[in-house]
């Protein structure tokens, strides 16, 4: 009876794992163990040579400067909007923290149509920037942006669960022992929660990376100027060289999953 | 001198947590708030350190009006409940971490460190990390790290309460003697009135924002001027209709004038105690015994008997005061 029972158990259980194992198989280790293995087909060197054609390297240039400032924007707007929402009672609140969430629900399309709604050429907002020497739209200025938009809750969504669980007591006991709200930051919140940040960060930095929507809409997708590396990728496959397509595409997924690794590793077991 | 609270009024929206409260800490003392959960206590030593703004009234530090003064620049040193150790540092770091901030020389700071670590019997845990420690190690780190400043004063928000029973005892009797050596002017948290009478000097009774009474453990234990302090401060019965300690009373087996005639109703032995509930003309009333006595009486239920107070009745609570058991007395 009761070896009867711990065997359905052990049989629900190991139809559980297949179940889970299938579906990342089917959704994700397939498609790109696919791709890496169409990528390196014919060997490394043709994808060294596609990784190094002067476009190519233009749009990891304008992807890596794109994803350096909004990761940088989205770091500090996520340190303190988090510490605001866990620490600080203000009217409005509620508003801003399902506000936070809205780049998740909002197709990152919409987002770059609404960009240039506002700073477009033709608006007020872009003609003033376009009066004092600066370019939103189809240049970087725009492009950052978007970006920034649609990563922004990484950061926020990481560290709120973890401020929270470390309550205010670490940081009182600093304010008693004389240490002034800055010391407080630095030596006391800022290292309880570093962890969380880094995560948040490369999560920024992975979703900054990949951005297609959002950028096709705001840069104009203009190669050797406002192309993006997902966008050449895109651009590559369309223009019938997919060995150029599948090459960007390795590197911008292993320059993701590398830094997830690397964290991982690195991380002690017991988050702080 | 120590901390004077002046006339503190304090809400927090709707709830007034303290309501026109003064009180006195003396220098040097060892002082207990003693109350029931959510009485103000928390709230009025909070006020004492800064970390909450008082709606009404002063605050001074040894003679120095403190009310607006942030935590940095009070000089008090705070324990909490929880420990609030710094979890990223080591034991050692986390009891530098005052003398650190004031950038002392790194000289004096590792040999004020090694004497404080001596002082709560953790010199060998000083490259431990918090999380490797017992809570009982933790809150003695705790106490390190506040005394470390040298404060002026020091305030602990229930020191013991995330603790259990029996490391509860020791570390409340080891913080009675590290004061005795210490002296620094001290007010902890509590809402176990054994703990107050054990460890403090004073006791304040707080409850629902206002003081109910202030004096020695004796004091409040034989002349409390309220019914809620002499319920909340230990056992209560009834005799002829005044409230009375029940191992005030004892039983005689023949009945003289002074004594209330009753019937015994039940005798129950605890142990090194005897309870014996005795129904008389004025309703039911028990009365605590020793062993010895009751092996010496040889009661059982339906025996005649005396009951006679062997000490004045507690005098300052009106005789035809209503008695209520105080149920959130040990609420959590």
């Amino acid at each position: 009876m009761a070896s009867a029972t711990t065997a359905k158990t052990t049989a629900a259980r190991l139809g559980l794992r297949a179940i889970a194992i299938f579906y990342v198989g089917i959704m994700l280790l397939f498609p790109v163990g696919l791709l890496f293995w169409r990528t390196f087909e014919h060997g490394i060197q043709p994808v060294w040579d596609q990784l190094t054609t002067p476009s190519a390297a233009h749009a990891f240039r304008v992807t890596v400067i794109v994803a350096f400032w909004a990761v940088l924007g989205n770091t500090i707007f996520g340190l303190v909007t988090a510490i605001l929402l866990v620490r600080h009672e203000f009217p409005g609140k509620r508003v801003l923290n399902a506000l936070v969430d809205l780049p998740f629900a909002v197709a990152p399309v919409v987002v770059g149509l609404s960009l240039i709604l506002v700073y477009g050429p033709h608006t007020s907002v872009g003609s003033w920037f376009a009066d004092h020497g600066i370019d939103v739209i189809f240049a970087l200025p725009g492009m950052v942006i978007a970006t920034m938009f649609v990563s922004l809750p990484f950061v926020v969504r990481e560290l709120v669960p973890v401020l929270e669980e470390i309550g205010d007591d670490q940081e009182q006991a600093a304010w008693t022992l004389g240490a002034s709200r800055r010391q407080t930051f630095l030596r006391v919140t800022l290292p309880s929660i570093r962890w969380a940040l880094a995560y948040g960060v490369v999560l920024t930095l992975a979703r900054s990376l990949g951005e297609y929507g959002a950028i096709l809409v705001v840069s104009g997708n203009v190669i050797d100027h406002t192309q993006t590396a997902p966008l050449y990728v895109g651009a590559q496959y369309a223009n019938f060289n997919p060995q150029g397509a599948y090459a960007v595409a390795f590197a911008l997924a292993a320059i993701a999953i590398v830094a997830i690794i690397i964290l991982n590793v690195l991380r002690p077991k017991e988050r702080t | 001198m120590g901390i004077a609270v002046r006339n503190v009024t304090k809400r927090f929206g709707d709830f007034v947590a303290l309501d026109d409260v003064s009180v006195e800490i003396p220098s040097g003392d060892l002082t207990a708030l003693l109350g029931p959960s959510g009485g103000g206590k928390t709230t009025l030593l909070r006020i004492m350190a800064g970390l909450e703004q008082p709606d009404e009234g002063v605050v001074e530090i040894n003679g120095v009006d403190a009310t607006k003064l942030p935590p940095q620049s009070r000089n008090v040193g705070f324990v909490f409940q929880h420990y609030a150790a710094f979890k990223h540092m080591t034991v050692a770091k986390n009891v530098a971490f005052g003398l650190s901030i004031r950038k002392r020389p790194r000289a004096q700071i590792k040999s004020r460190v090694t004497e404080l670590l001596e002082l709560v019997h953790l010199e060998h845990f000083a490259d431990r990390y918090p999380n490797q420690l017992s809570g009982g190690q933790r809150q003695r780190m705790a106490l390190a790290r506040a005394l470390a400043v040298e404060p002026e004063v020091l305030l602990l928000d229930e020191p013991f309460g995330a603790l259990d029973a029996q490391v509860r005892k020791e570390l409340r009797t080891w913080l009675r003697r590290l004061h005795d050596e210490v002296h620094v002017t001290t007010a902890f948290v509590t809402h176990d009135q054994e703990e107050a009478m054990d460890v403090a000097d004073t006791i304040v009774v707080i409850a629902k924002g206002h003081i109910e009474q202030i004096g020695t453990p004796s004091d409040l234990y034989d002349r409390p001027t309220s019914d809620f302090v002499m319920n909340f401060l230990g056992p209560v019965t009834q005799l002829a209709g005044a409230p009375v300690r029940p191992h005030d009373l004892e039983i005689v087996l023949e009945p003289g004038e002074d004594a209330v005639a009753g019937t015994v109703a039940r005798v129950v032995k605890l142990g090194f105690e005897v309870r014996v509930d005795v129904d008389t003309a004025d309703g039911e009333t028990w009365v605590q015994l020793t062993r010895a006595d009751a092996d010496r009486l040889a009661l059982s239920a339906g025996a005649p008997v005396g009951v006679r107070a062997v000490r004045a009745p507690t005098t300052e609570v009106p005789a035809d005061a209503t008695v209520e058991p105080v149920l959130d007395a040990f609420g959590g």
